[in-house]
């Protein structure tokens, strides 16, 4: 599994999915840079995990929870200030064709 | 029809939203009807550095949801992110349940209708606990997007392909429906979005092994919708494959003007949702006596009232069925009989006939449009002691739906007691046998069907008001004598 190595195609497949334009030169840097990361991930793999379970997260308590209570006052003029635009109280965006 | 050659495999995959008063990560209500984003705050609108801190009511809700489906509760779940980009997704990701969710297998079991016939089961696959969205408002030129509804819990349900017919899929949701009201998970209300419905169908030849391919009908927001676009998708697959083409997998969209399903354009990398788990929310962790309280708490769910309807007061199936399609109308029915009612199976039909009636007429809840339950069943008591007939009661309930007055009430106010004083009746059959000397005559011949005419006649004196079975009685001995 040693030298991963990140295809162009997949690079700009990435890129697109992240809703990215890269340039001819970005896509080289990124290909090389994606590929590094693979491989030191490689790196890790030729540890023997056997013995370890599959871990998402670190830490022994689960998530926190909160109880079912309303904590928040509408203030919806905060929450559009920095909107790019907007049509009252309602976020404007460009249109959606499905 | 080489229809009958094919059978429809269906599976639906049903999001609905959880009965919490705030949403799932943060303290915003999730209460319907406020002015655009009046409920949104930072963590709901995926601003940089906020953290999500979970609904401990929505796990519990979800708990009894998966409890009453009869799943597996996962000590340990996590939560994923799922990638995409639209507006009405602040994040650019939803938090969802992949891999691990709360809830795995269990089962949904469709009444029976008939009698006899054994309970369908459909098998679920699991229930995953996740985030609505917004919602987007097209204009032309541009696109407006309220957040109120981002970040809201919702549950949602997968079955297995263990559907077989549109009418099936409607009996799956109905009874889907029933079960998340009756323990109040969720009120199931498709209007406002409160139950949603992706629909999986494809079809095999009948005996076939292999599944056909399928396709995804998305967002069906009405039981009706999801039934016909399963119809209309299963004749156009079965179609396709009898003029020997091929079924494309691919996602269709309902359009509920022309009754078709068409496909949706096919967004590039659509479905490339690059779950994940998400690093801001540590495992969660379910310990098992809080499963046990709320298996404890569990109220009865609508496949154990319809068992005990049937068993212990003796409705049939369909009865039974038709009672507990909602938990109200369940309630009902058992407030009705605590006024004493022997007869069960009448004050079942008042319920399917006379209340469901007045609820369709008002096209409001059943609390709002008719006579509080107890009232009903005095008025029943009433028929069933003889003092008014079963006429007489419709006609009462009518009044009482207008007046909101009780059963007692409204007897007396129009008059509506039966006469069952045997001095009375005997006085009127005494003049109707004085007065129709000459069919009397002819009844006494032998003309036995004569007698019809003369219970019409004395109730006729009596203003339709004399007991059908006093006056039966007395007509009878007079008229024999
Ligand atoms: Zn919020």
């Amino acid at each position: 599994m040693a030298d991963s190595k990140i295809s162009v195609e997949q690079v700009r497949h990435v890129a697109r999915l992240a809703r990215l334009e890269l340039s001819a030169a970005d896509e080289t840097a990124l290909q090389a840079n994606l590929s590094e990361i693979l491989q030191y991930i490689d790196q890790l793999n030729r540890l023997d995990t056997s013995a370890v379970a599959p871990t998402a997260q670190v830490g022994e308590a689960g998530t926190p929870m909160r109880d079912d209570v309303i904590a928040n006052r509408p203030d919806p003029e905060a929450m559009l200030a920095n909107a790019p635009a907007r049509a009252g109280h309602l976020f404007k965006v460009p249109r959606i064709i499905e | 029809m080489s229809d009958n050659a094919y059978e429809a495999i269906i599976g639906l995959e049903v999001h609905t939203h959880l009965m919490t008063r705030s949403k799932l990560f943060c303290g915003c209500s999730a209460g319907f009807g406020a002015g655009p984003n009046e409920n949104v705050c930072p963590v709901c609108m995926g601003m940089p550095g906020v953290l999500p801190v979970l609904n401990r009511h929505a796990v519990e809700l979800a708990i009894r949801a998966g409890l009453a489906a009869h799943c597996e509760i996962a000590p340990e779940s996590i939560f994923d992110r799922k990638s995409y980009f639209y507006p009405d997704l602040p994040k650019g990701y939803q938090i969802s349940q992949y891999e691990l969710p709360l809830c795995k297998g269990g089962y949904i079991e469709l009444p029976a209708h008939s009698e006899g016939a054994e309970p369908r089961r459909i098998r679920l696959t699991r229930i995953h606990m996740e985030e609505d969205a917004g919602k987007n408002i097209h204009e032309s030129g541009a696109s407006l997007v309220d957040f109120n509804r981002s970040g809201v819990p919702l549950v949602e349900i997968v079955s297995e392909p263990d559907i077989r017919s549109a009418d099936e899929a409607g009996a799956y949701l109905r009874e889907l429906r029933s079960i998340l009201r009756y323990i109040e998970a969720s009120d199931g209300k498709m209007e406002e979005g409160g139950l949603r419905c992706d629909v999986n169908v494809s079809v095999r030849k009948r005996g076939a092994a292999e599944f056909g391919v399928k396709t995804e009908i998305k967002n069906l927001n009405s039981f009706r919708f999801v039934e016909k676009a399963i119809e209309h998708e299963v004749a156009r697959q079965i179609d396709i494959l009898e003029a020997g083409g091929r079924i494309a997998q691919e996602t269709h969209l309902w359009d509920p003007v022309r009754e078709v399903t068409r496909p949706m354009r096919s967004k590039e990398f659509a479905n490339d949702y690059r779950y994940f788990p998400e690093p801001d929310l540590p495992p969660l962790r379910v310990p098992p006596d809080l499963v046990e309280a709320i298996k404890t708490a569990m109220p009865e769910l609508p496949a154990d009232q319809r068992a005990r309807f049937v068993r212990e007061l003796g409705l049939t199936a369909y009865e039974a069925a038709v009672l507990t399609q909602d938990r109200d109308l369940g309630a009902y029915f058992e407030t009705m009989l605590a006024a004493g009612l022997k007869n069960h199976r009448t004050a079942a039909n008042w319920v399917m006939t006379e209340v469901l009636r007045v609820v369709n007429e008002a096209a409001r809840p059943l609390a709002d449009a008719a006579p509080l339950a107890i009232e009903s069943g005095e008025l029943l008591k009433l028929v069933e002691t003889g003092a008014i007939s079963l006429n007489a009661a419709k006609t009462a309930f009518a009044a009482m739906c207008k007046s909101g007055k009780g059963a007692d009430a409204t007897v007396a106010e129009l008059g509506l007691a039966q006469v069952s004083d045997e001095g009375a009746i005997a006085a009127a059959c005494d003049q109707v046998i004085a007065a129709e000397a000459a069919k009397v005559a002819e009844y006494r011949g032998g003309r036995d069907k004569l007698f019809g005419f003369f219970v019409g006649q004395v109730m006729k004196a009596m203003g339709g008001k004399g007991n059908p079975k006093v006056v039966n009685e007395i007509l009878k001995r007079k008229l024999s004598g």
